[in-house]
């Protein structure tokens, strides 16, 4: 299927065209045996809801080949951040977890119970590497503003921030004052990632990417399919000010 | 002025604490001009932008700073309230807020620029909060130095309203006036103890101050009340009844609670006029505490 690519900011990244448009609402995308078992672990026969696997594609990549993070470095003051603020994407966020052994596999097993570290929500006191509990829309990006900007008021310049967000979140107005002072003060160190599955109620006129451009961002629009193109996408910062990716989906809800 | 004090020490403490961060979101931002010019990296002006002025403190807090949040008292704790539950206390880290304000300094501009709500709100957060509410400007800056060396999650409730001096100590009970064993204790928080201490001037009343009412110092209330306590605050009467009532369940006990009313009064004038309609003056504060202690009552 095409994607619109926005030519925002000065960052103009290509999306690939190959990936099949015939993919049904719902249904997986190809997963490694691995995440798929792990995620089946979470899943215990009852029904994910679309966000789960709109989001898993961008979290494996993040994972896998762009954060510098790892179970050994979860406190590390100059390791990467990601801020999951859509926290309602948590099956996907929990399996790669796991994947990436920041937690046991048979926490999974246990996904809500009474003595379980993983809820529908996530909960940075009770689970290793998750840097905030999210699950209320709206708090992450400011708390990633807040972050980048402690990160840089210590000299901390290396790490990066990753904040996740989705299309429909971005209705909460919260999102919009730190995109606006994000972009103003110029903040290298901040990237926003919105999944973009045309979930929310009333669109986004002129597109999402516009959001941020209008403020000073960079920014990338990509098939949130390709793992290719959503490493260019992640890494693409130009040093000098936010960078927001958008990973469109196909999935609606 | 405590307004005044505030911005001093906090100056100050940005200089001497690398760890320290302020956040601001336009207000009192051309009085932190020169701390700015020196620590731009640490006094951080967000704009009118209050739900990003919690969010960006709990950053820098998961980041180890430790930040100072500053606004006027209902922008500061009534408009970004679920940042402060949930950027703060949620994420297991701490700031220290700094409202202005208080309940009616601002009387002249009406209804959205008032807060009595606010250590109520505060109050309904996790318990390790401390609510400092100081009485005098002179009080300022040892109570906010305390707080900004401690870990925890701290509120100063600054005032234009104040004391004629200011009384140090840790935020315990203190006995201003005692009146012996078994009296009435009426206690007063901040800026309510000139009046109250008018009020019951010829009255048998043993008068306490304190200007920490979270933690209320449970002992030392236990230690001085007797069968009859008045609680004095200047903010939403009651807002301490449930500590006072908790601290003293084993105990036959009458409480008034005095305090800022609920209903919105739609009127503007002065601070001090507030707190002659809300009977917070010493002429009404005698009145209400005379009727409670009128022989016959209860």
């Amino acid at each position: 299927m095409d994607f619109k690519l926005q030519a925002s900011g000065m960052t103009i990244m290509t999306a690939s065209t190959a990936t099949p448009g015939a993919d049904p609402p719902c249904r997986p995308p190809s997963l490694p045996p691995q995440i798929a078992a792990l995620l089946e672990r979470i899943r215990a026969g009852r029904e994910f809801g679309p966000n789960v696997y709109s989001t898993i594609d961008v979290l494996r990549v993040l994972y896998e080949r762009v954060l510098r993070i790892t179970p050994a470095t979860v406190d590390a003051p100059d390791r990467d951040r990601f801020l999951l603020s859509k926290g309602h994407a948590v099956a996907g966020y929990y399996a790669v977890l796991a994947a990436r052994g920041f937690v046991p596999a048979d926490w999974l097993d246990d996904h809500g119970g009474p003595d379980s570290r993983l809820g529908d929500h996530p909960d940075r006191v009770l689970v290793p590497g998750v840097e905030i509990g999210s699950g209320s829309l709206g708090h992450g990006l400011g708390l990633g503003v807040g972050t980048a900007l402690g990160l840089r008021a210590q000299g901390l310049t290396t790490p990066r921030v990753y904040v996740l967000l989705g299309d429909a979140e971005l209705d909460e107005g919260s999102n919009h004052e730190a995109i606006a002072y994000a972009g103003a003060i110029g903040l290298p160190n901040l990237t926003a990632v919105v999944v973009d599955n045309a979930s929310a109620s009333h669109g986004w006129a002129g597109g999402i990417a516009a959001r941020f451009t209008v403020n000073g961002w960079s920014a990338a629009t990509v098939d949130g399919r390709d793992h290719d193109a959503l490493h260019a996408a992640l890494t693409g910062q130009d040093g000098t000010r936010p960078h927001v990716v958008v990973a469109v989906v196909e999935n609606g809800e | 002025m405590m307004r005044e004090a505030f911005v001093d020490t906090t100056t100050e403490l940005l200089a001497e604490q690398p760890r320290t961060a302020l956040v601001l979101a336009d207000i009192s931002a051309a009085s932190f001009a020169p701390a700015a010019g020196r620590h731009p990296d640490r006094v951080l002006n967000v704009g009118i932008r209050e739900q990003l002025m919690l969010g960006v403190a709990g950053g820098l807090a998961l980041t180890g700073l430790r930040p100072i949040v500053h606004s006027y008292a209902p922008f500061l704790v009534e408009r970004a309230y679920e940042q402060i539950k949930l950027d703060l206390d949620h994420q297991g880290v701490s700031a220290v807020l700094v409202g202005i304000g208080g309940s009616y300094d601002r009387a002249e501009s009406g209804r959205t620029h008032l807060s009595p709500a606010d250590v109520a709100l505060i109050d309904t957060l996790d318990d390790r909060w401390t609510v400092h509410v100081p009485g005098h400007a002179d009080e300022v800056p040892a109570l906010l130095r305390a707080a900004v060396d401690s870990d925890g999650p701290a509120y100063l409730r600054l005032s234009t309203l104040a004391n004629d001096r200011a009384r140090g100590g840790d935020g315990a009970l203190t006995v201003v006036r005692d009146a012996g064993p078994g009296a009435p204790l009426l206690v007063a928080v901040g800026p309510v103890l000139d009046a109250a201490l008018a009020a019951v001037a010829d009255l048998g009343v043993t008068v306490a101050y304190t200007h920490r009412p979270r933690p209320f110092d449970v002992a030392g209330l236990r230690a001085l009340a007797g069968a009859e306590v008045i609680l004095v605050e200047p903010y939403l009467a009651g807002t301490s009844a449930r500590v006072v009532g908790d601290a003293l369940a084993d105990r036959p006990h009458r409480l008034l609670a005095l305090g800022v009313g609920r209903r919105e009064l739609r009127r503007y004038g002065s601070a001090d006029d507030h707190t002659r309609w809300h009977g917070l003056d010493a002429a009404g504060l005698r009145r209400s505490v005379s009727a409670f202690l009128a022989p016959g009552r209860g």
